[in-house]
């Protein structure tokens, strides 16, 4: 039995890649999470994968917008990457370059929120992290803040 | 200029002012509906603020706050807060920040929406 391995799970490149930079406007919260979801849809995902998807990508695009470069509003850009895997592995990153997280734990607490004025429900990472299967925040002050997340999606890509 | 993808649409019977909201809530379109439903709200000065989530199609942790802020500003003039209608998805989030067990929720017809 002369089976060739095929599994190069460790450092696999991805199959399909996007990479979007957009204005840190806040019409760009949909128009992100849209070309999220238009992207990973040849992965067929189900109604419910997009919604999380979509959701997810929506909240931590806001926190570039209202957190990020709060203080140059208008100003700023947003990185978006998508990319998938095998077996339907997608990771997202969204990454800004504004003001940074000093407590990262303490940000990622649910109902914690520095802007109450602005009636935020201190919701967005907790969201993130519920709709995902794993989500990663890097940051640092003055520099700005990654947020990574990952979802395996119940479909392959040979279904493609 | 604007980019809408969000309406609201009032009502009122009997004293109680009804928001029907439709299309996307995030942060960009959050801001509009909350000074058109306060606007009303503060106007009116209804017995109770029924907020309809049939038509809602997306919502993110932004639409929470959304939410949040109008059963306050209902408490602020003495008015009772419902929410009619969340599908689903909005179900989700406000299991998750809890906010289920603030405000009362109505359910009225089963509303089209997708079901998991
Ligand atoms: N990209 C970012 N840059 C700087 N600070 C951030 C960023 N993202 C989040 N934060 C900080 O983390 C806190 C929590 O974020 P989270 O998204 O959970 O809640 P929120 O944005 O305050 O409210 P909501 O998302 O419910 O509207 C924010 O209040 C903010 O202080
Ligand atoms: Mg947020």
């Amino acid at each position: 039995m002369k089976e060739r391995s095929k599994s190069r799970k460790t450092i696999a490149a991805p199959v399909n890649e996007m990479r979007l930079i957009l204005p840190a406007k806040s019409v760009n919260e949909k128009a992100a999470r849209s070309a999220v979801a238009a992207f990973v849809s040849v992965l067929d995902p189900t109604l419910s994968e997009l919604s999380d998807i979509k959701c997810a990508v929506s909240e931590a695009v806001t926190n570039c917008i209202v957190h990020g470069y709060r203080d140059t509003p208008g100003k700023g850009e947003i990185y978006i990457t998508v990319r998938i895997f095998e077996d339907s592995l997608l990771k997202i990153t969204v990454r800004d370059r504004g003001c940074g997280i000093a407590n990262i734990e303490e940000a990622r607490t649910p109902l914690f929120t520095t802007d109450p004025e602005g009636e935020r429900s201190g919701m967005g990472f907790a969201v993130m992290e519920s709709f995902t299967d794993r989500l990663t925040v890097l940051s640092k002050v003055g520099r700005g803040t990654t947020v990574k997340m990952e979802k395996r999606l119940g479909t392959t890509l040979d279904r493609v | 200029m604007s980019f809408d993808s969000c309406a609201v649409s009032f009502d009122t019977k009997d004293n109680v002012l009804t928001a029907a909201v439709s299309g996307e809530i995030d942060h960009h379109s959050a801001k509009a509906i909350r000074e058109k439903i306060d606007a009303e709200l503060f106007y009116l000065r209804p017995d109770k603020l029924i907020v309809d989530m049939s038509r809602v199609t997306f919502m993110d942790s932004s639409g929470l706050g959304l939410i949040m802020g109008r059963m306050k500003s209902a408490e602020e003039i003495g008015c009772g807060f419902a929410l009619k209608n969340p599908g689903e998805r909005i179900k989700r989030l406000l299991d998750l920040a809890g906010a289920d067990r603030i405000f009362d929720i109505t359910e009225e017809k089963a509303s089209k929406g997708e079901k998991k």
